[in-house]
This record gives C-alpha cells, structure tokens and sequence, in this order.
C-alpha cells in the first residue's frame, strides 16, 4: 500500500475529565452555545415584513408543498448565539496566528469601509456598463498595480481563490499548448507543493510527476532537466517554495522548461516574501496566481471569501479568459464576451459568472493604496525580518530539517528535537493553545517529518515575537524536562478538549437530526 | 497454509488457490484510526501491483495494491461499517478480500515472514 | 507606516539578533542581478487620502439602492437586516482562519454545520457542503461529481441554464476532455430536454426558477434521467425562492446547487458570493469542498469538526475530489445569520412579497403598448419581448434614472434573434412607486 509517514492521533485520547463543574456547562466568558435547531422556534422570526395584499399565484403547480424546516430566532437572540459562536474562535485580532503558508496579517479596518461604500457594494455586476465607469476603473487599477509588482503582461482578475487562480493559469497553459498543436500531457510537481497543484493539473486531465526535492526542500534545475521531455506540458512550483526558502535556481530552471517548449506556473501562495524584491516576470513565470487574501490581506473570514487574480507572460497572455478589462485609449473597457474581442485576443473561456471578487479587488487596492510601491516592499522586508527574528530565537532548542540558513517569510521546523520526549508535533501544537497561540501549520510540508511551519508576518510587534519565542522555548525546555501532561491533555483552557476525528470521520453527522422527525413532529 | 509480505506492508495468505490479502500490522500503526474503507467489486481482475483496495484514516488516503494477480473472489464487507476491525486484527479479522490466484510463480518476489519483520527494523 | 509596528531601532536590533548586517543579507538566495530596487507606483497614503481616491471611484458608479432597480439574472437585491453585517465583522470571524484547530474554532465550525443543515432543509436534500466560491463554480463542480458517480461524461445543459454557468460548465468540460450536450436558450421555457438524455448522460443539468424565470418541473427530467441512470443537477441563482417554491429535493434531484448570494450578501459587482451545494448521503464521499461534522471532545462535551477530509486536495492531491481550499465561509455567515433572522416563516413572508411584487409589476408591464410577457410561470423575474433591441431600451431607462433589467443580448451576445428580449427581476425591494415609474418610463422610451 501506499503508506502514509505522517500518522497522528485523531482519537480524542484520555484526558481526564475536567474537575471544574458549573450547573449551565459555562466557565465565565466561556458561554456554552446550543444549536440554532436547539434554540429556534418554528414561527418565530426577527425580520419584520407585512404580508403581501392578495395577488394571483403564478407559480403553477409548483408551490411549495414541501415542509420548510428552518427554526427562527428574534433579533436579540440571533445576536447573543452568534456573539457566542463568535467568542469560540481564535483571531489574529485577538492574538499571533503564525499558520505558515497562510499570511495571517492584520486586516485594515479602512478596507472593509470602503468595501461598503454604495458605489461599490450595492451595484449589481449586470447593470449597464455606462453605469459603472468607477467599479472598471478600479479593476483596471488592481490590475496595473499587480503588473508592476509582478513584471508580467496580463491579468485575468475573475479567479475567485488561489486553488482557481491556479485553475486558470493551468487552463491557459493548456489552451495555449492546444493551439500550438502540441500533445503534452505531464505537469511536474515538487514533492513539498500544496495539494492544490497536483489537484488542479488532475482536474485538468494531466498526469502528474512528481520532483524530487533537495535535502533542504528547493529544486534542483537537474532533477527537473531529467524529467522534461515533449510530454511535458508545465511545471508548477512554488516560489518562495513551502519550507520558506526561495528557489536559487529558479532562473536555471526556467530556462530549461522553456527549453524544453514547456510553461512555468508559479504557485505565489508565499508572494508576500518578495514583493519589491524580486519581480516574477524577471524569474521566468508564464503565470502565477495572487492571493489576495494572503498577500494583500483581505480578511480571511473562517476559510473565505478570497481571490486569486492571475498574471501572465506575454507567452500566455492572450488567452486569458473572460471577463477581463483592456486598457485602450479612451480608458478601461471590460469585455465580457467573445463578440468584443480584437484580434490577438483569444480567452480560453469563463471561469466564474459576473467578473470576480469585486469587493476583495475593493479591499486589496485600499490595502495597496495605503502601503505604496514603498510600503510594500517594507511589509515584505519586515515579513521576512520577523521569521528569521523567530529563527534565531529558537534555533538552538528547536531542530531545522536542512540546518539553520536564512529563510523568507516564514521558518520551517521539525520534530527532531522532540525525539526522545514522547511529545509530538500534534502534542506540541496543541500546548501552544493552551499558552493563547493558534498553532503554526502541522505537518506540512509533507517532505519533512512533523513539520512546523511558522510564518509570523510583519504585523507582530517585536514585543510580540519576543513573547511568542520565549513561550515556544519554554514549552520545549517542558517537553525536555518530562512534564508530558500538559502536552498530551492539551489543550485543557479551550472551549474544547481534544475532539474525536476519528468518531466524526466512522459516523458521519453532517446536519442536525432531530430526535423527533420534523414531518412527525409538526403534524 | 503460507504468508507472505509485501515491501508495501500488504500480506497475502495462500489457501490452495484462493488468496486473502490485508495489510500488515505495522501499517495500520501507521495509518492511526482507519475510518474507511473502498473494497473492489467481485469478479474484478487484478494485476500484480494494480489498486484493488483504498483505506483512510481521518488524515491519509492510502492504496493496497495486489501482491500477486487474480480474479476477486471475496471481499470482506463488514469493513464497511467497521473499519476498526483492521485496527483491531490487520492481519486477521481484519482481512480485505479473496483473491483466486493467476499465477502462483509470482509468490516467489515477495518475503516471508521472517524477511518482512528483518525489513521493518530497517524502516 | 500604520500598519507596520517595528521602528528603525527595533529593524536593527532584529538584525543584530539574526547575526546579520543589513535586510538585504536576508534575500541573498534572490540573484543578484534580479533584485528589485522600487517600484513605479505612488508613496504610502493615509486614511484620509485613500478614502478619497477609493470614494471618487465609487462615486463614478450608479448603486442600485438610489434608483427604482429591477435587475437580476443571477444577482439580486434584498434588504439584509442591520445586524447581519455587524456580527459578520466579529473580529473573532473575519480574522479567523479556516478551522483547522478545532478546538479554538468551535464557532466557525458550528455555524457551518448549522449552514449545511439550513442549506439541506432549503433544498430538500440531505447533506450541504460547507458553501463554493459562488453559484456558477458550485455549477461546474456538480458535474464533475455526476461523472465521478456515473462513471460518465457527457452533461446535458438546460437551455434555461444561466448563460455564464453555462460557459463556466463548457470551459471546465471542455478543458477535462468531457463532453457536454448544451441546448438553445430556452426564454420560452418550452424546450424538449427529455429525448437529449440517453444512456451516455452523466447528469442533466436544469436551472429553475431558469435565467428567463421559467419555473421548471423537475420531476419528470430527475425519472427520465433515473431511468438510463443519469443524475438531475438542479440549480438555481435566486435562493429565496425556495421559500415557497417546491425544492429540488423533493422533485428528485441528486445534486442541487446554487447562488446563495440574496440571502444575507450584497451585490458587490458580482462578487464575493456563496456557492450553496447540496446533495444525497449515499454520493457524500464523491463531493467536493469541506464538510463540517458532529463528534465529541475529550471530556465527551458536543463539538465539530472538519470531517471526510480525505476526498479533499491536501491529502488526496492528484486524486482528490476537487482542487478547492478557501471556500466563501464568511459569505455563508451572512447567509445562516440573515436565514436564521427570517426563520421558516420570514423567509416564506419574504417569498410571497417578491412574487407578489414580481406578479404586479408584470401586469403593469404588459399594458405597455409592444410589449409581451414570455412567461407562464415565474417567481420574482420574468422575460418581456419588446418591440425593440432591449440593450437600446435599458440605456435609455438608465438614462431616465431607471436602473431596468438584463438585456438578453448582455448574456447572448451571439444571438441577434433575442435581442428584443429582456429580464426583468422585481424584489421586496421595490416599492408601488417604483413600479409606476418604470412603467411609465419604459411606456416613454418606447413610445
């Protein structure tokens, strides 16, 4: 079988039960939280609405006849349960989020504002184009900044995260590999990539090779040369790649994939090291997507909203898909559909209905507008700084799986220095929450051994690095000394415990059941 | 009856023609928890070395592949609803399915016992 | 700059700590030759300065809530009470990430499994994933599913399908080497999609209420797909209409996606938005995007996971069910929090106003002199055939101040023989006066 060397504990394990015992299960500012299927009434709702003066149906036979099952709640009691839910979850608001790979940065307030101006929130994206001059103008903006930041040709902004920037850009190295007549079949993928890269070049049809990756994680152009031939359609690589370090070779790499008449993606999950420092054009990238909830800090929001905006070489320009704007004389026009097209344009098609994530594109101009070109590149300076501050705060207790060398944005660890401890990096992780941290990112990549991935960002304080280094040094000076408890029982001041995956994976309950059958109970 | 291993941490087990296959103890160690299994259809033909199962803990997707060629015979359905079965006993109750052999001559590429375990300590 | 906390002093002392000299020793593995020295673009700016550049570009734009507004196609404009955009900017859930850590995410995690359950009630299904970017990708990704669970691949699209769905299928089938079998556009609601399904079918895909606000009976197309064994994919693009129309789920439909933007999302141009996506419990393992699931902690309390992660990207890589990692969480947010506000009995309320209003304003429009309505049936939207091209006729109403409708030829560009059609959407947004006014004026432009 094809094993798996990352296994972990998903049982929820023997903590003892807790000794602290409340009659409502709340501790303080702990509040326990029931379901809304708990706590809501049928026929209750918290939205005031007249009923409609009599009217002829024109809905046919197809009223609902169907029982609608969705409890309601009045307006103070939805916002006390959510409030509650709410005061469950870890924030960068409210403390270091050091998930590498992730970029947890502040996110301005400013943003979400004038994400909410009118003239930007309540216009919807089919009213007449005449209507909308400022919303394709601002499109145009994002655009221009991203071509200068990136040196690229293009950009098709509709792609609506990373994983679909990813999409598009492999779509537009297929179109184009399609045009050339060219029967290539193979996407090389390193071995430390995101799982989104072998997905996309899958989902696309590809057959994937995998890279083999050098002791410290980057690629060695050779391992590439080796594998290119006229089946290869592309190579995805992540640049800084995901044990933060930046591809040195790159360039040499490059060149032999275009050698070779094959394409360069650019996974630019980890764009925020070197943005002013190095323009991806100038590397070799064909395409590269931009998260700009990552890079440019549009606010995560518990897994989404993001966008993934896509810049291309003049090699694939071309096929960008629609919508996109074109910067003509008379200013920025959006062109929806192949019937506007001028010659030398050939999209490969829509990835989204409507033209993308206007209100992230809102957010990440505010957020670029108040850096500027030299804020910017002081962001990813200070990123940068702030991992290696990490680093050297840690490097002589915590273990480095290619020795201790300079990093990007974010530090990669092992578990070496657990071995012999009886704490793993699950165990370790864990701790942290207990000492008011959200973990870093766990056992990824996948190419080095309980991994650890720390990627501060520059928005913590020195102060804040300083505290963070010394909780982790002296959770390893505990793990060292034996004290195993307090790693195997964390977290023990969370909301929960340990909770059991291995349950939720054997028995699936993926919605509420009622005990009684709505349809039963109702009658 | 004979047991032989796989360097991919499957066994097979020979009973006249017919050959039961699982995976090994020290690879449901491996994997943590299994919470699902995919078994194959009966009568599906297996190659040495194709994909005949899929097993999953909560964090890993893994394949067995066929130790040897043949025709599925059997398959051991109550995985399904209890996939802790292969927790419990891998190399027991815990089996995936029968197999009706191909070819026996490809038996002797694979370790016995004695050879598998010597093998592990080298991991 | 403010949102960078490190002084000079704090960058040197840094610095010496690393055992470093300069930021540069830092970026060494960059060639040398390629290391950027500035870029071409404007200085750092205050609040101030960017609240006018950002407000001068907003300004340029017409929003729908100034001007009597009756567009929809796919988008459409509700009232969200107040205090579904104030929980939804909690710090505790904007600045969150996905909820990977369960135990520091107990709130994300049990609002999605509250989503997933409304958004399965909604349908009539029986299990809802945790939200897709938006209705069109949800659209794209059902097909993929009905090939995975078909083992086939051929789509049958609807002619009532919206059209940019319709080209997002295309472009993914066409990219996947699949096939997809797309009908004419149907603004008559009166195409044959039944004698298209065949033995070859993977799944057939219809949209009701459909682009041209035709409500589609479901039911016959979900038995004769069931019979050569073909999914029915049922979409929709207007969530509220759920209220008091019958569900997919129960007309038969395998897979039922949709926009799920008019409940608790502003406009926003088209984007972000919340792909709502839904399904049975025996092709649960074959769907894409995170599902949130039950269990229980170490001291046996309730809580929720992430859960059948293995069907996703970042453990099945080349192998997994989809390519998605962000989802559009907060977008779900809006949507329960908004749902949990209306409740059964507000959102059926609400669904009776915008068919009433919707029935009114139809009734007005067709006095108009040239003017017919296309449809039998409809929900909030409808088709008119105008007497003339439709993309002329909305300018003018734009220019009156009357925000009027999709040209059809907006989304059909291709197709000369509908441009006198136009969609017009009408929801409890809309007051009587704003009725009168657009009908008077379209009377006006035609006149």
């Amino acid at each position: 079988m094809s094993m798996n060397t990352q296994g972990r504990p998903t049982s929820a394990g023997e903590a003892s039960v807790s000794a602290i015992d409340t009659f409502t299960g709340n501790r303080a500012l702990q509040q326990e939280e029931a379901l809304l299927f708990e706590i809501g009434r049928h026929g209750t709702t918290g939205v005031d609405l007249d009923e409609p003066e009599a009217f002829t149906s024109r809905l046919g036979k197809l009223q609902r006849k169907a029982p609608l099952d969705l409890p309601g709640l009045s307006e103070p009691e939805a916002v006390r349960h959510y409030v509650r839910l709410s005061q469950k979850n870890y924030a960068i608001d409210s403390g270091l989020y050091p998930l590498g790979s992730c970029t947890m940065k502040h996110n301005p307030r400013l943003n979400e504002k004038l994400a909410r101006l009118p003239g930007f929130g309540d216009i919807h994206p089919l009213q007449p184009l005449s209507t909308v001059p400022g919303a394709v103008e601002l499109m145009a903006e994002l655009g221009r900044w991203l071509i200068e930041m990136t040196g690229m040709t293009s950009v098709a902004l509709s792609p609506k995260a990373g994983a679909h920037g990813e999409l598009c850009g492999m779509m537009a190295i297929k179109a184009a590999i399609e045009a050339r007549g060219e029967p290539r079949d193979i996407v090389l993928v390193p071995e430390s990539a995101h799982g989104t890269n072998p997905a996309t070049a899958a989902l696309l049809g590809f057959k994937v090779v995998t890279v083999p990756a050098r002791a410290d994680g980057t690629v060695d152009p050779e391992a590439v040369k080796a594998l290119l031939s006229p089946q290869v359609a592309a190579i995805m690589l992540t640049n800084p790649n995901t044990c933060g370090l930046f591809e040195r070779d790159v360039v040499a790499i490059a060149a032999a994939v275009h050698a070779a008449g094959a394409y360069f993606y650019c996974d630019g999950a980890n764009f925020n090291a070197i943005v002013g420092k190095a323009k991806v054009g100038e590397l070799g990238v064909d395409a590269m997507h931009i998260n700009l909830h990552k890079t440019f800090s549009t606010p995560h929001g518990g897994g989404g909203p993001g966008a993934g905006p896509v810049v291309f070489s003049s090699r694939l320009a071309a096929f960008a898909p629609l919508p996109f704007v074109r910067i003509g004389a008379e200013g920025p026009v959006l062109v929806e559909d192949e019937a506007a097209l001028q010659a030398g344009e050939t999209p490969f098609g829509r990835m989204v209905a409507f033209h993308g994530q206007m209100g992230m594109f809102v957010r990440a101009l505010s957020y670029m507008l108040s850096h500027g070109g030299n804020g910017l590149r002081q962001a990813s300076e200070d990123a940068v700084l702030n991992a290696n501050y990490v680093r050297a705060g840690l490097r002589d207790v915590m273990t480095q799986p290619s020795g201790d060398r300079t990093c990007m944005h974010e530090v990669l660890f092992d578990d070496g220095f657990l071995e012999g401890t009886g704490v793993t990096t699950l165990d370790f992780a864990k701790a942290m929450i207990d000492e008011g941290y959200h973990p870093m990112t766990m056992y990824f990549p996948l190419v080095v051994h309980g991994a650890m991935l720390i990627e501060p960002t520059e928005s913590e304080s020195k102060a804040s690095l300083d505290l963070f280094v010394a909780t982790l040094r002296d959770l390893v000076m505990k793990a060292k000394a034996g004290d195993i408890a307090r790693f195997r029982e964390a977290p023990r001041f969370a909301p929960r415990r340990r909770l059991d995956e291995t349950r939720a994976a054997r028995q699936p309950k993926l919605t509420y059941e009622r005990p009684v059958p709505f349809e039963q109970a109702a009658e | 009856m004979a047991t032989y291993f796989t360097k991919d941490h499957e066994w097979v087990r020979i009973d006249g023609d017919i050959a039961t296959v699982g995976i090994t103890d020290y690879a449901q160690s491996q994997l943590g928890d299994v919470v699902y299994v995919e078994l194959p259809e009966i009568g599906k033909e297996l190659k040495k070395g194709d994909e005949a199962a899929v097993v999953e803990s909560v964090k890993a997707a893994s394949e067995v592949f066929a130790p040897i060629s043949g025709t599925v015979e059997g398959v051991n359905a109550g995985l399904v609803d209890q996939p802790a079965a292969i927790n419990e006993s891998a190399e027991g109750a815990g089996w995936f399915l029968r197999l009706i052999v191909a070819d026996k001559g490809e038996l002797s590429g694979l370790m016995d016992e004695s050879t598998y375990r010597n093998f592990l300590e080298t991991l | 700059m403010r949102y960078l906390p490190h002084s000079e002093a704090d960058r040197q002392a840094m610095l010496a700590a690393i055992g470093v000299g300069s930021i540069d020793d830092l970026f060494l593995d960059i060639p040398a030759n390629l290391r950027v020295h500035g870029l071409t673009l404007p200085k750092a700016a205050g609040e101030l300065s960017v609240e006018r550049t950002l407000g001068r570009m907003a300004a340029r734009n017409v929003p729908a809530g100034s001007v009597p507004f009756f567009v929809g196609a796919g988008a459409y404009r509700h009232h969200v009470p107040a205090s579904v955009d104030h929980l939804i900017q909690r710090s505790e859930f904007l600045t969150s990430y996905t909820p990977y850590q369960p135990e520091i995410t107990q709130g994300t995690l049990q609002y999605l499994f509250e989503f997933q359950t409304q958004v399965a009630h909604l349908t009539g299904m029986e299990v809802a994933n945790a939200s897709m970017y938006d209705g069109s990708t949800a659209t794209a990704e059902a097909v993929l599913m009905a090939h995975r669970v078909t083992r086939r691949k051929k789509a049958v699209l609807s002619g009532g399908l919206h059209p940019h769905y319709r080209a997002v299928v295309a472009t993914t089938s066409a990219m996947a080497s699949d096939a997809v079998d797309a009908l004419d556009a149907d603004p008559l609601g009166t195409e044959d999609i039944l004698s298209r399904i065949d033995g070859e079918t993977s799944c057939v895909v219809v949209q009701s209420p459909s682009v041209y606000g035709h409500l589609i009976d479901l039911a016959p197309i979900a038995e004769k797909a069931h019979q050569v064994g073909a999914l029915l994919v049922a979409v929709f693009t207007e969530a509220v209409s759920l209220g008091i129309v019958e569900p997919p789920g129960a007309q038969g439909a395998d897979i039922v996606v949709g926009e799920g933007q008019s409940i608790g999302n502003p406009l926003t141009f088209g984007g972000p938005y919340v792909g709502l996506f839904a399904a049975r419990m025996k092709h649960v393992r074959q769907m894409p995007g995170r599902l949130c699931g039950e269990t229980v902690d170490a001291e046996g309390r309730r809580g929720f996971v992430l859960t059948l992660s293995t069907r996703e990207q970042h453990i099945r890589r080349d192998k997994a069910t989809s390519n998605i990692c962000t989802n559009s969480g907060l977008c779900a947010l809006a949507f329960t929090i908004h749902m949990t506000l209306l409740g059964e009995t507000g959102l059926a309320r609400l669904a009776r106003i915008n068919h009433a209003n919707a029935v009114e304003l139809a009734e007005m429009l067709v006095e108009v002199p040239g003017v017919s309505l296309l449809n039998e049936s409809f929900f909030n939207e409808f088709t008119l055939r105008l007497p003339r091209e439709a993309a002329g006729v909305v300018e003018a109403l734009a220019a009156k101040g009357i925000l009027g409708g999709v040209p059809v030829s907006r989304l059909e560009p291709g197709r000369p023989d509908l441009a006198d059609l136009l969609i017009v959407a009408s929801t409890e947004v809309n007051t009587v006066d704003d009725r009168i006014a657009f009908a008077a004026a379209l009377q006006e432009v035609l006149a």
